[in-house]
């Protein structure tokens, strides 16, 4: 897919830099980067109380996966998730589990709509969120308090959504921004 | 969108194989981490290095990033100052009068506990602080509660010393990694500080419950003697917190106790510092190990 994309840009006669091309290793290395900046923001300076924050690395791993099928692999949620469990809180092992199984369920997802437009994308985030944020509420826990508590995470983690997605989109152009001299 | 062409394996027998042990990895890294979360549900102290070693390293990026919070929040403060000026200043200079005349007799109050310590034959002082250090992150999307610090075993501190800013109780240290040391904050779920009224001394146990309150349970039941505004401390049974430090004040009542707003916002905190652990002979040996004797002196861990 990468090989094609780069040919379908190299061919386009209106392209300003007709001797550069992309480099490999960011185009391959750029969705495992920003998934694991994500994951990273329980080093952001934001002391909070109460869980507010969306789990980011979760929406970057969704929107990757919708916006780029194939580009992770089905099985990114295992070394994602444990880079996510070192940082996040939770019982080591809980984002192993929970995304490698978000990960196979929207690879069935996918392979039953291939035709999918925003709301459906968005449809099924949101599902997946309402199932990821109570289930790892119930993992790191032993007594279970009332789930107003995760309420408003829900809300911002649903709606900022289709933000990741756009910010998920812009990484993607730099990732095949083309700066490598060729020849 | 439609599908991408290079998904459709076709006849290619090396296509098939890429994508069927795909989906093999995939179910095999949800059985991993089935197992990683049950060995690490056993036995919570199981992986701590992993994640010491881990918020080692970022400490220094987000030891910077915390300057850089510290200085946006005062940006707010300035501002939203400037409008409330006038009224601020008014009501600050009388509650400084009020202010005043209670220090002159509070610092008589001190002078006479010394004298009568003297008397006692009490020597016992305040112990210096460990360290001081920033909060440097929290778990801000998870609903365990836990902040990082920027010290650790290097400044000092070991696992179970109280942590606390100077308006009050912010948790206690449950990892130490060389350079910063992750807290169990006392909204979390699994803390239980031993508190007493200020004014009276009633005991009771004070539960995190995860969104930034305490649950207060009182220990003799019957009629709630709880008002709203009543300002618990810590009471010092367990042997774990200092006893007399500010924790929290009573916002709503219930049947058997009521809930009660954190003093020490820890996002309001820049800067805490860490103590020694009040009474050691008392204190559980390990203050990680699970069970529900440990559970009444501070705090469980998993």
């Amino acid at each position: 897919m990468i090989q094609s994309r780069l040919q379908r840009q190299l061919s386009d006669p209106f392209r300003k830099k007709i001797n550069r091309a992309p480099s490999p290793l960011i185009a391959i290395v750029m969705p495992w980067l920003t998934v694991m900046l994500g994951s990273l923001s329980p080093t952001w300076p934001v002391i909070a109380s109460a869980p507010l924050l969306p789990p980011l690395g979760f929406l970057v791993l969704l929107s990757w996966r919708q916006l780029r099928p194939g580009l992770l692999p089905v099985w990114a949620g295992l070394p994602l998730g444990l880079f996510d469990d070192l940082y996040s809180g939770q019982p080591l092992g809980s984002a192993v589990l929970l995304w490698s199984i978000a990960l196979i369920v929207l690879e069935v997802i996918e392979l039953r709509f291939p035709w999918r437009n925003f709301l459906l994308d968005w449809l099924v985030a949101a599902g997946l969120i309402l199932a990821y944020l109570p289930t790892a509420m119930g993992i790191a826990m032993e007594t279970t308090p009332s789930p107003i508590v995760l309420a408003p995470q829900l809300l911002i983690s649903i709606f900022a959504y289709p933000l990741v997605g756009r910010l998920v989109a812009l990484f993607d152009r730099l990732r095949l921004v083309r700066f490598r001299k060729l020849g | 969108m439609a599908p991408p062409p290079n998904r459709r394996t076709g006849f290619s027998r090396r296509a098939q194989y890429t994508t069927f042990f795909g989906y093999l990895a995939a179910g095999l890294g949800a059985l991993v981490g089935g197992g990683l979360l049950i060995a690490s549900l056993t036995d919570s102290s199981r992986f701590s290095d992993v994640r010491t070693t881990a918020t080692d390293v970022t400490a220094p990026v987000a030891r910077a990033a915390a300057a850089s919070r510290a200085e946006s929040r005062g940006v707010f403060d300035a501002i939203s100052g400037y409008f409330a000026a006038g009224r601020q200043n008014a009501a600050l200079r009388r509650e400084v009068e009020h202010a005043r005349v209670k220090l002159v007799e509070a610092q008589s109050i001190a002078e006479e506990n010394r004298r009568l310590k003297e008397l006692l034959g009490l020597t016992k002082q305040d112990p210096r602080p460990v360290a001081v250090a920033m909060l440097i992150g929290s778990t801000s999307s998870s609903t365990r509660r836990f902040a990082t610090i920027s010290a650790g075993s290097r400044q000092g501190i070991a696992i179970g010393m109280p942590v606390r800013s100077p308006l009050g109780l912010v948790g206690r240290v449950l990892e130490v990694g060389s350079s910063s040391a992750r807290v169990l904050l006392i909204t979390d779920t699994e803390s239980v500080v031993p508190v007493r009224r200020a004014s009276d001394g009633i005991p009771a146990f004070a539960t995190g419950r995860a969104d930034g309150t305490l649950q207060l349970r009182l220990i003799n039941l019957g009629i709630n003697p709880l008002k709203r505004g009543d300002v618990v401390v810590t009471s010092g049974s367990g042997g774990l917190y200092r006893p007399g430090t500010a924790v929290a004040v009573v916002d709503t009542l219930l049947p058997d106790g009521g809930i009660a707003r954190v003093l020490s916002d820890p996002g309001a905190s820049e800067y805490v510092t860490v103590e020694q652990v009040w009474n050691p002979a008392v204190a559980p040996a390990s203050a990680s190990a699970p069970g529900p004797a440990n559970l009444n002196q501070g705090g469980a861990t998993r």
